[in-house]
């Protein structure tokens, strides 16, 4: 009866497939709930399409594409928090203009090589049941040093996101602080591409925090639910593309959407049907 | 002097306050009074003058000056609780990579109990009425034991009964010498709660106690044409229902 559930696990591949999209699934929901909380979701589709240029240079000089995505990813997170510190042109703005030209160039580079449109898919909708064992503990390493970044800084990245007026009154590195925030987060988008891809990371990001930012009245319960919410769709889409074969990245992104649209019409006390039910009752 | 997107915001204003008064900062809208309270927290740079605190420049000592901005300022969206608010207020206390301890927690609870939140400190914040929300940073501003006090538009919006818990507030503090100064455009809360006032509009026009500050010559020149004098009586910038009590 349950042998459904343990086949796939004879695999090796869906044995490392399984805990790369499990960990990235906890950490993008983890990391997500501050670009839920400070809309950063536009900044954060705009980090992963500028990360393709780093990959693209590491492939063309057959370096490994982890480190390329990584160094684009940091300078990509260092340049948004200097062109928005200016403020001579709007935030959306100069990334808009940063993440169209870094895409293109990605692109560019890319379809130099012949392979060019295979390639292109497996950066742009990952592909986890590629995943090797090198990757998996890049992936363990890099993941476990942001998670413990925001849990040692969570005071402070709580009033950096909730009032940074206030905490630039009790003298924190206001700037510093945000920063490293997003450099935490291109750390997390760099180590979800071989999983989900630079298209659909967003949704990893964002969904399950918009899910927990429904069910929870605070930071550390939304952090959690978040996680729990990653981490059951990244396994249940993972078993879902194993039967029905379909794209991995994919099936684990519309299971989050399913369980985002479960809480927006039942979770109390902001979910649809919750209020419709009170209004009509009071 | 302090800078604005080029323009001098606040020029010419040049006062001192002795320890422990209660300060009404008045004006009309745009005058600069949320200009000056940021450039006392430390929080916009002098084009030229100086700001001495203690002897100190602002943003010298770390939890002397404890500054509530007016409530737009915030998320109020966030999830976060009332009793989380008031801890922040101790993290400048705290420091890096420590958790608040068994006396912070002391004080935070002091604190929800002395503003009367108590029954709310589990509740998220976004769940608050506006005098509620003002009671919450106050809270917050009282746990980081200030010396100095700047609250910016306290009263907008806000019940009778938590005005009064303000007042109450400001003469406690006044007691254990804590110098408060507070913006607001009513004239008749500042005249009769506060030791001080200091009318201002781009410079600063007068400062001394409301009756020397707040004559009719100074209200002309701090709010123009939007000030109306009747018998005795000044009323600026109020909706008409508001006027009668001014009138009697």
């Amino acid at each position: 009866m349950i042998d459904w559930l343990f086949v796939p696990l004879s695999y090796s591949f869906m044995q490392r497939g399984l805990m790369a999209s499990l960990m990235v699934g906890v950490l993008c929901a983890v990391v997500g709930c501050y670009v839920v909380l400070r809309s950063m979701a536009f900044l954060g589709d705009a980090m992963a399409h500028a990360i393709l240029p780093g990959v693209a240079i590491a492939y063309l000089l057959k370096g490994n594409l982890f480190f390329g995505a990584l160094v684009a990813a940091v300078i990509v997170a260092l340049s948004i928090g200097f062109f928005t510190r200016q403020g001579t042109i709007k935030e959306d703005t100069a990334i808009g203009v940063l993440f169209a030209a870094a895409l293109a160039s990605g692109v560019a580079l890319i379809s130099t090589v012949k392979t060019y449109a295979m390639d292109l898919t497996h950066i742009l909708f990952g592909n986890v049941l590629g995943v090797s064992s090198t990757d998996l503990f890049l992936t363990a390493g890099v993941g476990l040093g942001v998670l413990i970044t925001i849990f040692l800084l969570y005071k402070e990245f709580l009033i950096v996101s909730f009032d940074p007026l206030f905490a630039a009154t009790l003298r924190l590195p206001v700037e510093t602080l945000r920063t490293l925030m997003l450099v935490l987060l291109a750390l997390t988008i760099v180590v979800s591409l071989q999983t989900v891809g630079v298209g659909l990371v967003t949704a990893m990001l964002v969904t399950p925090g918009a899910t927990a930012y429904l069910l929870s009245k605070r930071l550390s319960t939304m952090m959690v639910i978040s996680a729990a919410v990653g981490a059951i769709s990244s396994i249940s889409g993972l078993y879902l593309s194993f039967y029905i074969n379909v794209a991995s990245g994919a099936a684990v992104v519309l299971i989050a959407t399913g369980i985002f649209v479960l809480a927006y019409l039942f979770a109390p006390p902001k979910g649809m049907i919750w209020k419709f039910v009170q209004r009509t009752s009071s | 002097m302090v800078n604005y997107d080029g323009k001098a915001a606040l020029y010419g204003v040049s006062f001192c306050v002795p320890v422990g008064t209660r300060v009404a900062v008045i004006g009309p809208n745009g005058a600069g009074k949320s200009t000056l309270f940021k450039a006392l927290a430390g929080l916009l740079p002098l084009r030229s003058g100086n700001i001495s605190i203690h002897g100190f420049p602002p943003g010298h000592h770390e939890d002397c000056v404890a500054y509530i901005p007016q409530r737009e300022e915030v998320d109020w969206q966030f999830p976060v609780t009332v009793a989380e608010v008031v801890t922040m207020g101790r993290y400048g206390r705290v420091g890096w990579l420590r958790r608040p301890g068994k006396q912070d927690k002391t004080i935070v609870a002091r604190a929800i109990e002395q503003l009367g939140i108590s029954d709310l400190a589990h509740r998220p914040i976004g769940s608050l009425s506006g005098g509620q929300q003002q009671r919450v940073f106050l809270a917050r501003a009282l746990v980081q034991e200030p010396h100095i006090l700047l609250m910016d538009e306290p009263f907008t919006g806000v019940d009778i009964s938590t005005q009064e818990t303000m007042f109450a507030l400001f003469d406690q503090l006044h007691k254990v010498q804590v110098t408060v100064l507070v913006s607001t455009h009513d004239l008749k809360l500042a005249a009769a709660n506060f030791d001080q006032v200091l009318l201002l509009n781009h410079h600063l026009i007068a400062y001394g106690p409301s009756e020397q500050v707040l004559t009719s010559e100074h209200l002309m020149e701090a709010f123009g044409g939007q000030v109306l004098l009747l018998d005795g009586a000044v009323v600026v910038d109020k909706a008409a229902h508001k006027c009668k009590s001014y009138e009697e």
